[in-house]
């Protein structure tokens, strides 16, 4: 099913939906949820078991040879807002309900990963939710070798374990280095070890924000 | 052996022994199992990485590259910034060729808020964009050079180079970090006179392709200590997602400036997509020299026939991007950049993935370096080319 | 020089005299290569200027890099072979003065008039293998040590090609005595015509080519400089170098270079001599006075004319791996140079 010319844009985007039923009947119903915007991109999220089964389909079954980045999602709105608050006010009320994004989700922690097929030219991202208790989804090292440095850093940066791994360290930070920087209760430290400097300076911003632009 | 020469033996060994236990030099004469540390201050790496090799003799037996000297954080940061100052920010990722790092982004933003740049700045953006990656790429043919041994093509990179910079500081005000694409357009329009300085100076390019194929490329010695060196088959590539130019030297036909449709104006000229077949360390090598020169005709087709119309968009004051996500990835001079934007209708992303080429390029270094030598590693990592802002972001 | 003023001198007055002649003939050919090939030729042809600060066009920018070597300060790695670490930069240094000794500057200006001169200077040039050696082992770096291996297999590699190239000289010479071959070359005939002696660059030419890549290989230039392989090994033996001892390196790299271009237009390009028979003379006794003032610019113009080709390749080509340098010398060069020995044999008894 490999051309190498670019395929046509097809109304209605055949072949994005095509993709997802394909993917369907390989996985069934661990395939969870779906979105598909024509013409521009495809998402599925599938179940926490079936996250390496859902590579080894796309690799070998469907064609997705080219494995472009794997990472994660942290979908708790940030209790520090933008690190923009004086600290010698109370904190604001800040809403902390979780909503997560395309395709769904139940989790705060999600799995994001992207592979293309290098033939079709054409890509689908994948998510996946991570347990809050226990947050260990398979490796995708036997699929894409590619994966081992991506789920290092999605590692140390979420705090997720991949079964599988054969090697699970630190790859940017120090081995010794306590926390999950990229989760949203980790704070960002310049902010929180001096002001942020727009508490004393911020003029407001000129124009007003209810000014809507058309689009061109 | 009888016993008398057992005997002399015996006292010869101790009496060694007994040198050995009195030398002061501690150093592990057996080159068996050698551990050498390649970086992370070195001439050889562009930057601050550490490659960690187990040799026996001069063949490595095991390697491993260890980032991180450099990062910055920047996903952190980009949760707390707000659109505009992201642009900023993201500059100095691939500082070589900085203008090329802001398009995904922006090109993103404005596929979740909906807008499109109108097409004087599409058509700017490509010529900025194909400007910088000539910058980026000609710096990589000097530097080939040097890795190798021959110090006189820098120089003259250099030299070619700074016509290319003085281009892009003409239009943007920054050599390195222009920091002028916004959501929307760009930030003002091209000075007086650019075109027919860029068409002079796209000729200059070109001569300086042809020098460097002689001076470099032609020479014997080059040839031999690139070709059959680091040959990255087809699926392993692809498997580690290496992208741009390593890719192609592998032999996929793999161009994201044809194959997507973005909002840019690379299908407003003719240009070709090289591919090499082989793998090696030559192939990654010649197939980006091709690519310069590629770059320099489609900056010169994109030249003739700039739309006039406005240069940005009509967008509000202060932007508020829809919530939504998007991804968006270009051919960057160094690979596949792109970027996964998840915004919550706020001021400033909610989370961005950067998803950078040389992370992936250097992610196949502990497969590629098993059982070459030396100075091989010095020339895979030289072919690979990657710019340490990118692996560490 | 001894012979204007042999009457005039005591023996010791000689000696001081020798031994300043033979500083001036290492020191002055490496300052002269360091100033006009690496700083302003590599410079011109890099399309930049090179130092112009120091002095008019940069021409004490020697002085000022003596100066900056001379007053940094001197470090031994904690770890390394105190005595040994010394030394080896003077080893090296010790090798090219004792090769300058026995180069005949005119007629009766030299230092040492060895029978077998060209031998004894292939044994000496092999002494630089061992300094470097030793300042390889003696660093306590695994850089250093992986540099001065490279160097021990690349340098005794390639002695085998110079040895087997300068046979050939010898034979057409016939005999070992540098003077002998330089009388031999101004007072020789090609095929019967001696309008221009006997140069051996043109009879030995490819004699003349194997010596000059075995010099390069011999001063781990480009494209032979694995040792030193800046972009992987920093500085190869000399990383743990600085200050003096450094410079005595940095000198003797260059100063090597000049004395084996001195030795290389010895034997090919006919020494400090021009033609005889531009001016009638027949034997060394018939050489005029004069002879012994220009000889020595003359040797002067014949070093600079083949270090400009040694540094010219230099800065033009990029460096061969290890493996590839070996391959190079054992399979190319070696058998060459021993058909070039078998046919000028062949050729010095038939003609």
């Amino acid at each position: 099913m490999s051309s190498d010319a670019p395929v046509a844009e097809i109304p209605g985007d055949l072949l994005r939906e095509g993709i997802i039923d394909r993917l369907r009947s390989h996985l069934g119903d661990a395939l969870l949820d779906s979105l598909v915007k024509p013409g521009d991109d495809v998402w599925v999220r599938v179940r926490s078991d079936a996250w390496r089964e859902t590579a080894r389909v796309l690799r070998h079954e469907m064609g997705f040879d080219y494995f472009c980045f794997l990472s994660a999602i942290d979908w708790m709105p940030s209790p520090f807002g933008k690190g923009e608050d004086d600290p010698t006010e109370p904190a604001p009320e800040r809403d902390d309900t979780i909503r997560q994004g395309y395709a769904g989700g139940d989790s705060r922690l999600q799995m994001l990963a992207r592979v293309t097929s290098s033939a079709q030219h054409v890509g689908v991202n994948v998510k996946c939710d991570v347990a809050d208790d226990a947050p260990v989804v398979e490796s995708w090292i036997p699929v894409y070798a590619g994966a081992n440095w991506h789920e290092r850093e999605t590692h140390e940066m979420f705090g997720i374990g991949f079964a599988g791994h054969p090697d699970l360290r630190n790859i940017y930070l120090p081995t010794e280095f306590e926390g999950h920087p990229l989760r949203k209760d980790y704070p960002l430290l310049a902010r929180m070890v001096k002001p942020w400097p727009g508490i004393v300076d911020v003029e407001p911003l000129p124009g007003g924000d209810d000014e809507e632009g058309d689009a061109e | 052996m009888t016993s008398t020469e057992s005997l002399i033996d015996r006292r010869q060994m101790a009496y060694i022994a007994a040198q050995a236990s009195d030398a002061r030099v501690n150093v592990e004469l057996e080159t068996e199992g050698m551990t050498l540390n390649i970086g992370p201050q070195h001439p050889a790496t562009h930057g601050t990485l550490r490659i960690i090799a187990r040799l026996d003799g001069e063949q490595v037996v095991w390697a491993e590259p260890s980032c991180g000297y450099m990062h910055r954080g920047y996903e952190k940061l980009t949760e707390v910034r707000t659109y505009p100052q992201v642009t900023a920010l993201i500059n100095r990722i691939d500082w070589l060729g900085s203008f090329a790092n802001e398009v995904p982004f922006i090109l993103a933003a404005e596929k979740l808020m909906g807008i499109e740049a109108p097409p004087r700045a599409q058509h700017i953006r490509t010529i900025l964009f194909e400007l910088s990656r000539i910058a980026n790429v000609s710096l990589f043919l000097g530097d080939l050079g040097v890795q190798l041994g021959a110090i006189t093509p820098v120089f003259m990179a250099f030299r070619d180079r700074e016509y290319v910079l003085n281009l892009i500081e003409g239009a943007t005000g920054g050599r390195f970090h222009p920091n002028f694409d916004r959501i929307g357009g760009l930030k003002d329009d091209l000075p007086a006179g650019f075109v027919d300085e860029t068409r002079a100076v796209m000729k200059k390019l070109r001569n300086f392709c042809d020098e460097i194929e002689n001076l470099l490329f032609g020479n014997e010695i080059f040839q031999s200590r690139t070709r059959g060196i680091g040959v990255i088959p087809k699926d392993v590539a692809l498997q580690y997602g290496l992208s741009g130019a390593n890719l192609r030297a592998s032999g996929v036909d793999w161009d994201l400036r044809r194959d997507q449709s973005l909002p840019m104006a690379w299908n407003k000229a003719d240009w070709k997509v090289w591919t090499h077949p082989d793998g090696d360390s030559f192939a990654r090598c010649w197939v980006r020299l091709q690519e310069v020169r590629e770059s320099t005709r489609i900056v010169d087709q994109l030249l003739e026939s700039i739309p006039s119309g406005p240069i940005m968009a009509k967008v509000p004051r202060i932007i508020k991007v829809p919530e939504g996500e998007a991804w968006v990835s270009t051919e960057n001079p160094l690979g596949e950049m792109g970027y996964y934007v998840v915004s919550k209708g706020d001021l400033g992303p909610f989370r961005t993935k950067i998803r950078s080429a040389s992370f992936n390029n250097i992610s196949i270094v502990p497969w590629v370096l098993k059982g070459v030598y030396v100075p091989d590693i010095i020339t895979i990592l030289a072919s690979l080319y990657f710019i340490l802002g990118d692996i560490d972001r | 020089m001894s012979v204007l003023l042999a009457t005039d001198l005591p023996y010791w007055a000689q000696s001081l005299l020798r031994v300043l002649g033979g500083v001036v003939a290492v020191l002055l050919p490496a300052g002269t290569i360091v100033y006009v090939f690496l700083f302003k030729m590599m410079s011109f042809m890099q399309s930049r200027l090179g130092p112009m600060e120091a002095g008019p066009y940069g021409s004490l920018q020697l002085f000022a890099e003596v100066g900056k070597w001379l007053q940094k300060e001197d470090i031994t790695p904690e770890r390394a072979d105190r005595f040994i670490f010394r030394i080896a930069p003077l080893v090296v240094l010790t090798s090219t003065f004792l090769l300058v000794a026995v180069v005949p500057f005119g007629p009766d200006a030299w230092f040492t008039n060895f029978e077998a001169g060209v031998f004894y200077m292939l044994a000496v040039s092999s002494v630089s293998v061992l300094g470097i050696l030793i300042a390889g082992w003696a660093s306590a770096n695994k850089y250093s040590l992986l540099g001065g291996l490279r160097a021990a297999g690349q340098l005794i590699a390639y002695e085998l090609p110079m040895v087997l190239a300068v046979v050939g000289v010898i034979i057409q010479a016939g005999t070992m005595n540098l003077q002998g071959i330089v009388l031999s070359q101004n007072t020789g005939e090609i095929f019967g015509w001696n309008g221009l002696g006997n140069p051996f660059v043109l009879t030995q030419f490819v004699g003349f080519i194997i010596f000059m890549i075995a010099v390069q290989a011999e001063l781990t230039q480009t494209p032979f400089d694995m040792p030193i392989a800046e972009s992987e090994l920093v500085s190869g033996y000399m990383t743990e170098y600085s200050g003096f001892r450094f410079l005595t390196f940095f000198i003797a790299e260059f100063a090597t270079a000049g004395v084996f271009s001195l030795i290389a237009s010895v034997l090919f390009l006919g020494g400090w001599g021009i033609p005889f028979a531009w001016f009638g003379w027949e034997t060394l006794d018939e050489v005029d006075n004069w002879m012994n003032v220009v000889g020595p610019l003359i040797m002067v113009t014949k070093m600079m004319l083949l270090s400009f080709i040694i540094m010219w390749v230099r800065f033009s080509y990029p460096r061969f791996r290890e493996d590839q340098l070996q391959r190079f010398a054992w399979k190319v060069l070696v058998p060459v140079s021993l058909v070039n020995i078998m046919i000028t044999a062949i050729l010095k008894v038939a003609f």
